[in-house]
């Protein structure tokens, strides 16, 4: 129990820590590559340090100023870096224009530049995504490794390829123009709902949580949302965020999984839900939709249900009509069919899904709805083989909990 | 920045056996792509290159005996058709050009944008 307590407790101190560590790490690694030209010796001198300050102040605890700790041993570990790579001599010149205050000169845009160049269009998506994590929001490559369920040596291998592309093929650390925006910033979205979703729903792993990536996306989220007010994608996104986020409370018992239909509906956060409303009917103002702003429609949709019976399932369907004009993936087309089972029966969803075995053959949820699907037209000894099949395909232990405990309680059901 | 545009495309006969009005057309906005970017001074250089059959290379394993082969390094479904030597301001600036090259109308074609190493 002791040892239990204390891990809630040092976890509440990490939380602060990371918090005050993605606060800061993005604003230094582009002020340290402002100052030094090389956003590769600045992004490891900021994960050095830190490393430094997790050990640190988990130990002694915060600092005054953490922001400036964390410049501070960073901008040394920086010149150390540079000596070692001999050039500091012919960056000599340039450093002695350090300013007294680091920060001083430096535009709140960085942050941002840094973002785009992380979400680049010419790095690949994992790249995009590690690279992200770890100099915008500053996470450590083991963290980052834990969350994708690989190993630091392939993430560390990954990170380096992506900065050395950046420094050698020269891609730009700016916000882009107006004329290219759109384009880079549906890159940048992307990115966040992906990190988002891998906090959100751990594709892997013995336990599916990791509450810090979710909170970590929104953050981010958020900051691009406030800086790109007239992009109604971003607010969408910064909406679904939210409502998603509202919902964590009542996702997780213990280690398992609670699906929405099971979920108690009293712990979830209303004001957060409320303030996601208020962002979706905002973005909506802008009459420019897409498949953020829908789905986040669709989240609130579910989020002002007091339960699952009482859900505007017409309006859900009609949203993911709408949705698949801008994403007409299959597994769109299998929550709409979960949303059309309430409208218009299991059977009629069935067919639905049915139709997408070819394509979502190899996915795990593919065959849990199918499973849940046939469960209720009483077709019991498919819908075990559904859901078996659904078990042995994901890598998630959460999920594969929730599809046991439907396993496990198929004599109570078909006793009934 | 400077970056070398590698053009890429299938070793068959494609161009051969397109219609002579395609093959007009898509010569055509090559030669308006390139005398544009070349104006601008994008572009400082480049060539056309000849097919890769027509290649000989010269090949060590060990770094002491040389192998002589006729044709190209890689034997591949695809070669190098040519390529551009572009500078540029940075990357955007140069994948705005080759996102352009009008040889992508023609199913199989590629570029890639590949930068100079600095010294």
């Amino acid at each position: 129990m002791t040892g239990h307590d204390r891990s809630r407790d040092e976890r509440a101190g990490d939380d602060r820590i990371g918090s005050v560590v993605r606060d800061e790490a993005a604003r230094i690694v582009a002020s340290l590559t402002r100052w030094c030209g090389d956003l590769d010796v600045a992004e490891e001198s900021v994960a050095d340090a830190v490393e430094r300050a997790v050990i640190e102040w988990r130990r002694d605890g915060l600092p005054a100023r953490p922001g400036a700790w964390l410049h501070t041993v960073a901008r040394r570990r920086a010149l150390d870096r540079l000596r070692r790579l001999r050039r500091f001599e012919e960056r000599l010149p340039l450093l002695a224009d350090e300013p007294s205050n680091p920060m001083a000169g430096s535009s709140p845009d960085e942050p941002l530049a840094l973002l785009f160049a992380c979400c680049h269009p010419a790095l690949g998506r994992d790249a995009q995504l590690s690279l992200t994590l770890r100099a915008v929001i500053g996470l450590t490559t083991d963290q980052i490794a834990r969350a994708f369920l690989s190993n630091e040596s392939t993430i560390t291998r990954r990170i380096s390829r992506a900065k050395q592309k950046i420094v050698s093929a020269a891609i730009p650390l700016v916000v882009p123009s107006p004329d290219r925006l759109a384009e880079r910033l549906d890159e940048v979205l992307a990115v966040i709902y992906l990190a988002f979703n891998e906090g959100y729903l751990a594709t892997a792993g013995p336990v599916g949580h990791d509450r810090d990536l979710a909170e970590d996306a929104l953050w981010l989220a958020e900051k691009v949302a406030a800086r790109f007010p007239r992009e109604p994608e971003a607010t969408g996104l910064h909406a679904l965020l939210t409502l998603l986020h509202a919902r964590l409370g009542a996702r997780w018992d213990d280690d398992r999984i609670v699906l929405l239909r099971d979920q108690d509906r009293t712990k979830w956060d209303h004001d957060a839900i409320a303030r996601g409303i208020v962002l979706v009917e905002h973005a909506a103002t802008m009459r420019r939709p897409g498949r953020y702003q829908l789905q986040a429609a669709i989240a609130a949709v579910h989020g002002e249900a007091l339960t699952m019976e009482t859900s505007d399932w017409p309006q859900i369907v009609v949203l993911y009509d709408l949705l698949r004009r801008y994403d007409d993936s299959p597994v769109v087309r299998l929550n709409r069919a979960v949303a059309l089972s309430h409208v218009a029966g299991a059977q009629v969803a069935l067919d639905d899904v049915d139709v997408l075995a070819d394509r979502l053959r190899a996915y795990h949820l593919f065959h849990a709805v199918r499973g849940y699907l046939l469960r209720d037209l009483g077709r019991i000894d498919e819908a075990c083989q559904a859901e078996a099949t659904a078990m042995e395909l994901t890598r998630n232990g959460a999920e594969q909990a929730v599809l046991r405990t439907r396993l496990e309680g198929t004599d109570v059901t078909s006793a009934e | 920045m400077k970056y070398v545009l590698l053009f890429t495309g299938p070793s068959d006969d494609s161009w051969q056996t397109m219609s002579p009005e395609e093959l007009g057309s898509i010569m055509g906005a090559i030669g308006e792509w390139w005398g544009q970017h070349a104006a601008t001074g994008a572009i400082t250089g480049g060539e056309r290159l000849a097919p890769a059959l027509s290649s000989t290379t010269f090949k060590t394993s060990d770094g002491s005996s040389i192998e002589t082969i006729d044709g190209p390094f890689i034997e591949a479904k695809e070669e190098v058709s040519g390529f551009a030597i572009v500078e540029v301001a940075d990357l955007d600036a140069a994948l705005a050009i080759a996102k352009t090259w009008p040889a992508l109308r023609k199913p199989g074609e590629g570029v890639e944008v590949r930068p100079v190493f600095e010294m």
